[in-house]
C-alpha cells in the first residue's frame, strides 16, 4: 500500500514547482527536467507531494495509488 | 469516401477568402460559431490555408500534447515574421523553451530582484501624477510594461536609454498583425507600413546605442546588459557579429510576447475591478491587511495574494491576451475519430474555451471567487482553462508576469483610488489585429488616497 509518483515527460518544462513543494522527493536538474527522488515516498512526505501535484504548472505530476 | 473522417466545415467559407473578413471583424464570434454549428473539430478557411479549430478540453489536450514534429508553432504565425526579421523564428521548440525558462531573467532566483525594478518603474510613472487625474489605459500600461520588460529582460542600462517613443513604435508593431497577411504579409495597407517604418526606426536607435557603446571603455561583467553582452560576440576578424538589424529582432522577439499580454492583461484586471466593486473593495482590504506591518511590495508579490491572483485570474479567462494558438500540422493528427491532414493549420482557442459553460459555471461572469479555496477552476480543467496554453508549450513567461502583476497592483491599489471615466461597457477589446488589445478610449480617472499627502 502506498502512493507512487508518474511523471508525463511530454509536459514537465522544469518549472521547479514541485521542488518547492517537497525538496525531498523532487529535485529539477541541470537538463530542467524533473527527477523524483523518491518514487515512493513515506504518508509524512505526502502533503507536500499533493501540493506538488496539484500546483505543477504543466499538469506533468500524477499520484497512483499501488 | 475514405476511411478517415474529415473535419466538418463551418458555413460561410465559400469564394474569396473565406473565413478571413469574419476573423477580421469578429474573430471570437467566429470561433464560437464554428463550435455551436461542428463542435469540437471545425474547419474555416484563411485565404488559401485550412484551419482547423478544436475547443473543448479532450481536442485542446490532444493540441498541447503534440509534439513539435506533429504540431509545429514555427510556420504558424506568418503576421508575425515581418515583425521579428529575418532569421528570427516567432517560438522557440519545448527544448529551448525549457533553456529560456532557466535562464538567467526568467530564473525564479531572479524574481525578487525583478520585483524591485519594477516596483521603480511603477512609482516612477505614478510620480509624474497629480493628486488627481485621467489615465488611458492601453497608452498608460503600454508604456509601463516597455520600461519593465525592457529592464528585466535586457537590463537596466538598455531600460535608461529609453523614453516614450519606444512605447509608440512598439506599438506599430502591434498594430502591423492584420490577419490579411494570411494572404501577403507584405501587402501594401496601412498597417503593414506603419509595422515596417516603426522596425525601422528601432533599428536605426539600436544602431545608435551599438555605436555609442563601442566607442566606450568595455564595461565590467557586473555593468554588462544584453546589449554589452550581444556586442562581445566577435568574428574571427574581432568586428561584432551581430547588427543592430539582428539585435532589433532578438529584443523584439524577446519583449513581444510578454508585452501586450501583460498590458491587457492589467487592463482588464482594472476595468473588472472597477465593475466588480465589492471584489475592488475585497482586493484592496486584502493589500492594507498585508502591507499594514510595513513589509515590502517586493517580498510580498512573491507570495500569494489571493484575492489579487484571483482577480488577475478571471481576467485573464475572461479576456485571454491570445484568443487563438495556431500550430501547422506536420502529420496527421486524430481527435475524436476526426483526421486532420498535414498541411492544414490547426488552432486552439483560449477566448472559447475559457468560456465553456460545461467546465465553468456561469462562464460569462467575473467571479474570483471560482479560484479560492476549496475552489479550483483553473487547476481541475487544466485543458479549458487555457489563458496561458497548456502542456509543453505553456507560457514560459507566466510566473513572472504574475510577479509583475501583483507588484504594479500593489504600489496602484495602495495608494490610489480609481473610477470608471466612461460607460462601464464601453471598455472592449479591439479585434481588427491578430494581437488584440483595448479600443480606446478606455479612460479610467486616479485620485491619492487619504486626500493627498
Amino acid at each position: 500500500m502506498g502512493i507512487r509518483i508518474e511523471v508525463d515527460r511530454d509536459l514537465c518544462q522544469g518549472h521547479g514547482v514541485c521542488e518547492s513543494e517537497a525538496p525531498e522527493v523532487f529535485e529539477v536538474g541541470g537538463d530542467h527536467q524533473v527527477v523524483v527522488l523518491d518514487e515512493q515516498p513515506p504518508e509524512e512526505l505526502r502533503p507536500g507531494v499533493d501540493l506538488a501535484v496539484r500546483y505543477c504548472p504543466t499538469r506533468a505530476l500524477g499520484l497512483v495509488e499501488d | 469516401m475514405g476511411t478517415a473522417t474529415r473535419p466538418p466545415l463551418v458555413s460561410g467559407g465559400e469564394g474569396g477568402t473565406g473565413h478571413l473578413e469574419e476573423l477580421r471583424v469578429d474573430p471570437i464570434g467566429l470561433m464560437q460559431r464554428a463550435r455551436d454549428e461542428c463542435g469540437d473539430v471545425a474547419e474555416l478557411r484563411f485565404a488559401d490555408k485550412e484551419v482547423v479549430l478544436v475547443t473543448g478540453a479532450e481536442a485542446n489536450e490532444v493540441f498541447f500534447r503534440a509534439s513539435e514534429d506533429e504540431l509545429n508553432q514555427a510556420e504558424a504565425y506568418p503576421f508575425m515574421k515581418p515583425v521579428f526579421g529575418e532569421g528570427v523564428v516567432f517560438d522557440a521548440t519545448p527544448e529551448e523553451r525549457s533553456r529560456m525558462l532557466h535562464n538567467q531573467s526568467l530564473r525564479d532566483k531572479f524574481m525578487r530582484g525583478h520585483a524591485e525594478t519594477i516596483q521603480a518603474e511603477v512609482e516612477a510613472m505614478v510620480d509624474q501624477w497629480d493628486d488627481e487625474g485621467e489615465i488611458d489605459l492601453l497608452d498608460w500600461f503600454a508604456e509601463l510594461f516597455i520600461y519593465t520588460s525592457s529592464a528585466c529582460l535586457i537590463g537596466r542600462k538598455f531600460r535608461a536609454e529609453l523614453d516614450p517613443t519606444y512605447a509608440e513604435l512598439f506599438h506599430d508593431l502591434e498594430r502591423g498583425t492584420d490577419a490579411l497577411a494570411y494572404v501577403d504579409p507584405y501587402m501594401d495597407i496601412e498597417s503593414f507600413r506603419r509595422r515596417d517604418t516603426a522596425r525601422a526606426a528601432l533599428v536605426e536607435r539600436i544602431e545608435g546605442i551599438k555605436q555609442h557603446r563601442l566607442s566606450q571603455p568595455a564595461p565590467s561583467k557586473e555593468e554588462m546588459d544584453l546589449v554589452d553582452v550581444l556586442l562581445s560576440v566577435r568574428d574571427e576578424h574581432g568586428t561584432p557579429q551581430f547588427s543592430a538589424d539582428q539585435i532589433t529582432g532578438m529584443f523584439i522577439s524577446m519583449m513581444f510576447a510578454g508585452h501586450h499580454t501583460t498590458s491587457g492583461t492589467a487592463a482588464w484586471t482594472l476595468i473588472e475591478l472597477l465593475r466588480n466593486p465589492d471584489w475592488m473593495r475585497a482586493v484592496v482590504d486584502e493589500l492594507d491587511e498585508l502591507y499594514a506591518d510595513g513589509s515590502e511590495v517586493t517580498y510580498q508579490a512573491l507570495r500569494e495574494i489571493p484575492k489579487l491572483e484571483s482577480s488577475i485570474k478571471e481576467a485573464l479567462r475572461l479576456h485571454p491576451p491570445l484568443i487563438i494558438l495556431m500550430r501547422l500540422v506536420m502529420q496527421p493528427v486524430t481527435v475524436g475519430g476526426i483526421v486532420i491532414e498535414p498541411g492544414k493549420l490547426m488552432a486552439a482557442s483560449p477566448a472559447v474555451s475559457n468560456r465553456i459553460p460545461e467546465a465553468f459555471d456561469d462562464e460569462g461572469s467575473f467571479d474570483p471567487g471560482r479560484y479560492i479555496d476549496p475552489r479550483h477552476d483553473d487547476l481541475d480543467n487544466p485543458w479549458n482553462w487555457i489563458p496561458f496554453g497548456a502542456g509543453r508549450h505553456r507560457c514560459v513567461g507566466a510566473a513572472f508576469a504574475m510577479m509583475q502583476l501583483k507588484t504594479i497592483f500593489s504600489v496602484l491599489l495602495e495608494e490610489w483610488t480609481f473610477e470608471m471615466a466612461q460607460p462601464p461597457e464601453t471598455y472592449r477589446n479591439d479585434h481588427s489585429k491578430m494581437v488584440v488589445q483595448l479600443e480606446q478610449p478606455c479612460v479610467v480617472r486616479y485620485r491619492r488616497r487619504n486626500g493627498g499627502a
